[in-house]
């Protein structure tokens, strides 16, 4: 087997009035369990160095992040290299208790959205008022026909990830959503 | 438009971010049961118009199952509430009285 890691789109991009990005290689590790434990509190705040985030939130700690998925469920984001490295440890910390943890970044596909009219590129692609969303918040939402998560990172900045499979296809409706002229102008 | 709040996550969107489970609060007759109750709990749906009871599933959001009080003529949503529920709690009972002062309660 190869363990040549390769990102979905390696070196995708489109210039539109929002810069659409490929993002490359990301850690991902998905925590299932119950987040009222003190035990993965624990272990997640050891592991990672952040706290469990609240509702729909995301914490940042280094080049760490946890983020809020489900009430059951984490996304802790990582350097794709140290992400086995933190599963095993998240799973060495976690054994005996009602939880899970499963190392997925090859099955995911990161976009980074940059550009201050992101809501709008968005907005033609979602059924999400963007008004609401501001930095370090996480939205679960579709993105035309696919399952996607939209992390705002910054006031200009946003990541997206979906699933693998349908990387093609969000590029393509990301680039479009976003091609320039096509500003529908919602959130000025 | 169809506009749900999960209870789940917090998040309010439209229908299409969610899926439609069918009527909540069912009554299941399994095996053994007589073959009156098994139909009419494989089959007989009410299918009201006006206030109704339903299951949805916040299938691009949260993933979780929750339940929803709405109308089907006007697409009012009255609330939305935890699946862990056997019959609809009595806030909800009293939200839907107060804007259908008609309504015959839950059968």
């Amino acid at each position: 087997m190869s363990e040549i890691s390769v990102s979905a789109l390696p070196a995708a991009q489109s210039e539109g009035f929002v810069r659409v990005t490929e993002a490359g290689l990301r850690g991902m590790i998905t925590l299932r369990g119950d987040l009222a434990s003190a035990a993965i509190a624990k272990a997640v705040q050891e592991i990672t160095g952040a706290a469990l985030p609240p509702m729909r939130r995301i914490v940042q700690a280094g080049e760490n992040a946890v983020v809020w998925m489900s009430p059951d469920e984490l996304l802790i984001l990582c350097p794709h290299d140290q992400a086995p490295g933190m599963e095993a440890a998240l799973r060495a910390a976690l054994a005996g208790e009602f939880a899970t943890v499963a190392n997925v970044s090859d099955a995911r596909a990161v976009f980074s959205l940059s550009g201050t009219a992101w809501r709008d590129a968005l907005a033609k692609l979602c059924p999400v008022d963007f008004s609401t969303l501001g930095t370090g918040d996480i939205r679960r939402t579709r993105a035309a026909q696919v399952a996607a998560a939209i992390l705002v990172t910054g006031p200009e900045e946003v990541d997206l990830i979906c699933f693998r499979s349908v990387a093609q296809y969000m590029f393509d409706i990301l680039s479009a959503a976003a091609s320039a002229g096509s500003e529908p102008a919602l959130y000025v | 438009m169809l506009i749900l709040t999960c209870p789940c996550c917090g998040v309010t969107a439209e229908e299409t971010e969610f899926h439609g489970g069918g009527e909540a609060h069912l009554k299941r007759f399994g095996p053994g049961s007589d073959d009156a109750d098994y139909e009419s709990y494989m089959f007989s749906r009410k299918n009201p118009r006006g206030v109704h009871f339903e299951r949805w599933r916040h299938v691009y959001g949260c993933g979780k199952w929750f339940l929803a009080a709405r109308c089907t003529m006007t697409l009012e949503v009255f609330a939305t509430y935890p699946a862990q529920t056997l019959e609809p709690p009595a806030d909800v009972i009293t939200a839907i009285k107060s804007k259908r002062p008609e309504w015959e309660g839950f059968v």
